[in-house]
């Protein structure tokens, strides 16, 4: 049974491998769906509040609208997810006792931290305005009026380490397929980030304000899709559960979604309908890469194939660190 | 994060956590070779530690009914059957039971040679959290639950866990668990491993698993010694003839910085299922901020192009 590769998989030549009755090495994580909707969620209002700022710097006040609203959205869907992920809310306040380095999660923490309340401001200053006019408001509304600039901008300063540190939360992990996409993850992400938040720009922001949304949904298309071929190339074998399976469903959804969308956002972005249409399916493209990267990585720490395959084969290229002394084969 | 080897090389762990004089670290040499599978150190470590039972599972992999480490067993008995030829082919073993000698056995003997040797082995091995010098568990924790404690193990302390799950993936072993349950059980959602027995070191007893072992195979002491004793059983095991012996976690030039826990095996390592060359993920860590750096610069030059860049 050890010597046995598994039925099914043992059609790639040279992929025979050994292992303990074909149980996993590694342990996938225990994240369900919260984890993707974080990092969908997340990289939409980082790219949001980046929209904001430049609308609200540029006078376009539909598309700072737009942008500061959705990332307010997305803010609060990425902390029901984190708080859902950890079971009760009390629970998220013990990673505030540390600031670590080593741990791209405690990092997000704290970059969540800052960033959260500054689009939250910013994002109240919209609000105010949606319900009369921060003046109406009294003292703390002169006082909103007089920040929600700087502190929008402050946002979309910080914004863009939201989007692309997720990529490192799960490019630092054992599981193979993320660990051995950390170069490309961050600009996956970002890129992915990008596309969502520019394509909610088309759909929600008045076509005459929506320039600057059908640039960066159009660059982040284009990036995404780069950066993912490129993460192909990369991972090697460790690419395969991004084509298999579940995972390989959502990765195609995800590419077929993003290149229309970079399509309709090229052709017809000056029309409502076709703006509309293409936003939602960057929109859509966005998270079917992060729920198919997620899906992909789970997979392969579950095969036992993905860890020991690429160990074996850096030992037989003599590339491997000293794990293990000299011992002959088994009799 | 500056310092030299903090994510990757040889380390004293404990010093580089800050412990000014700490006692010398301390580690597990699991001899495989003289195990005899009774898993006496499962038992051990269930009672000592209060690790909840798993239910009653057959897994119809010889008498492991217990699978991996995990959440709910903080040792597990591997075995591993192998006969000649191809190693793992499943046919009927002799299990030795008493016979009348018959032709099967005249004609091995009229054949000369190994007659004596068994066509098949058994092996059998207690395996462990790693204590890594280098411990990814440790690194990724966002909470500080897991930590370095004076003797360079490496220990989750339950209160200050908030179950965020981020040290399973990370553990390059497949060690380290969120405890699903049973129900009523302490510590659920709680991520759970081997503590070294910290509680006992702390009195100066050694842990459970090895107090139980009666033969030996895990060995516990300080890490320098049992080094330099697994040396000297490679070496004596080579001479006897048992060429597959070999040391597995034990350098601290390896992708974990060597680990506290190690072990002599009698094949490869993934037949036992460990992992034959792990690096531990935080080597890379640097890398990634940097990727991380650049991208969110990315972002940021091309939301600004976005805006500067065109017409409405």
């Amino acid at each position: 049974m050890t010597a046995e590769a598994r039925p099914g998989v043992s059609m790639v030549p040279g992929a025979e491998f050994r292992s303990y009755y074909d149980r996993a090495v590694l342990k996938a994580s225990p994240w369900e769906i919260d984890i993707p909707i974080y990092l969908f969620s997340g990289g939409l209002a980082a790219g949001s509040s980046l929209l904001a700022a430049g609308a609200d710097l540029s006078s376009r006040p539909g598309l700072r609208r737009a942008g500061r609203l959705t990332a307010l959205g997305g803010l609060g869907v990425s902390l029901v997810a984190l708080v859902h992920d950890l079971g009760r809310p009390g629970r998220f306040l013990k990673m505030l006792r540390v600031a670590k380095f080593t741990s791209p999660m405690s990092v997000g923490t704290w970059l969540l931290a800052t960033y959260g309340p500054l689009a939250g401001v910013a994002a109240a200053g919209e609000v105010a305005r949606l319900v009369g006019g921060p003046k109406s408001l009294g003292l703390p509304g002169q006082l909103l009026a007089a920040v929600e600039r700087p502190a929008g901008v402050a946002a979309a300063v910080t914004a863009p380490t939201i989007a692309s540190y997720t990529g490192v939360l799960l490019a630092d992990t054992a599981t193979p397929t993320w660990h051995g996409a950390y170069r490309e993850l961050p600009f996956l992400f970002t890129a992915s980030a990008a596309a969502a938040s520019g394509g909610m720009g088309m759909l929600a922001a008045p076509v005459s304000e929506a320039g600057p949304a059908r640039r960066m949904a159009l660059a982040g298309a284009l990036t995404e899709l780069v950066a993912e071929r490129r993460m192909e190339q990369s991972l090697g074998m460790l690419a395969e559960p991004l084509h298999q399976g579940r995972a390989g469903r959502w990765m195609r959804a995800s590419s077929w979604l993003t290149a229309a969308g970079a399509v309709g956002t090229l052709l017809a972005g000056r029309s409502r309908v076709a703006a509309g249409l293409s936003g939602l399916a960057l929109l859509a493209g966005s998270w079917c890469t992060r729920y198919g990267v997620f899906e992909a990585g789970q997979a392969s720490a579950r095969d036992p194939r993905y860890t020991v395959v690429p160990q074996r084969e850096r030992i037989e290229a003599g590339e491997a660190t000293p794990s293990v002394t000299a011992g002959s084969p088994a009799p | 994060m500056t310092r030299t080897n903090s994510l990757y090389g040889p380390l004293d762990p404990a010093r580089d956590a800050g412990y000014v004089d700490p006692p010398p670290r301390k580690g597990f040499f699991t001899d495989t070779s003289i195990c005899i599978g009774c898993k006496a150190c499962e038992v051990a470590c269930k009672e000592w530690n209060e690790v909840p039972d798993q239910g009653f599972d057959l897994l119809g992999s010889s008498y492991d009914n217990t699978g991996a480490l995990g959440a709910n067993s903080w040792r597990h008995v591997a075995f591993v059957e192998q006969g000649s030829g191809s190693t793992g082919t499943r046919a009927p073993v002799d299990l030795g039971m008493p016979t009348v000698r018959g032709e099967q056995e005249d004609a091995a003997e009229a054949a000369g040679g190994d007659s004596d040797k068994p066509d098949f082995r058994w092996l059998m091995s207690s395996d462990v959290c790693k204590h890594c010098t280098h411990a990814a568990c440790l690194d990724v924790c966002p909470t500080g639950s897991l930590f370095r404690t004076e003797f360079g193990t490496v220990v989750v302390q339950d209160d200050i866990c908030n179950g965020c799950g981020y040290c399973v993936p990370a553990c390059p072993y497949g060690v380290i668990e969120r405890r699903k349950g049973p129900s009523g059980a302490k510590n659920v959602g709680i991520a759970q491993k081997c503590t070294l027995c910290y509680d006992r070191l702390g009195a100066g007893q050694e842990p459970a698993c090895a107090k139980a072992c009666p033969t030996d195979s895990i060995q516990f002491g300080d890490l320098d010694e049992l080094r330099g004793r697994a040396q000297e059983r490679v070496a004596a095991l080579h001479e006897r003839g048992v060429s597959s012996a070999r040391l597995y976690g034990h350098d601290p030039q390896d992708g974990v910085g060597g680990a506290g826990a190690f072990f002599l095996l009698l094949d490869e390592p993934e037949v036992y299922g460990l992992p034959p060359d792990p690096i531990v993920t935080t080597r890379d860590l640097p890398s990634m901020y940097r990727r991380a750096g650049v991208a969110a610069g990315a972002l940021l030059a091309g939301a600004a192009a976005a805006f500067l860049g065109g017409r409405r």
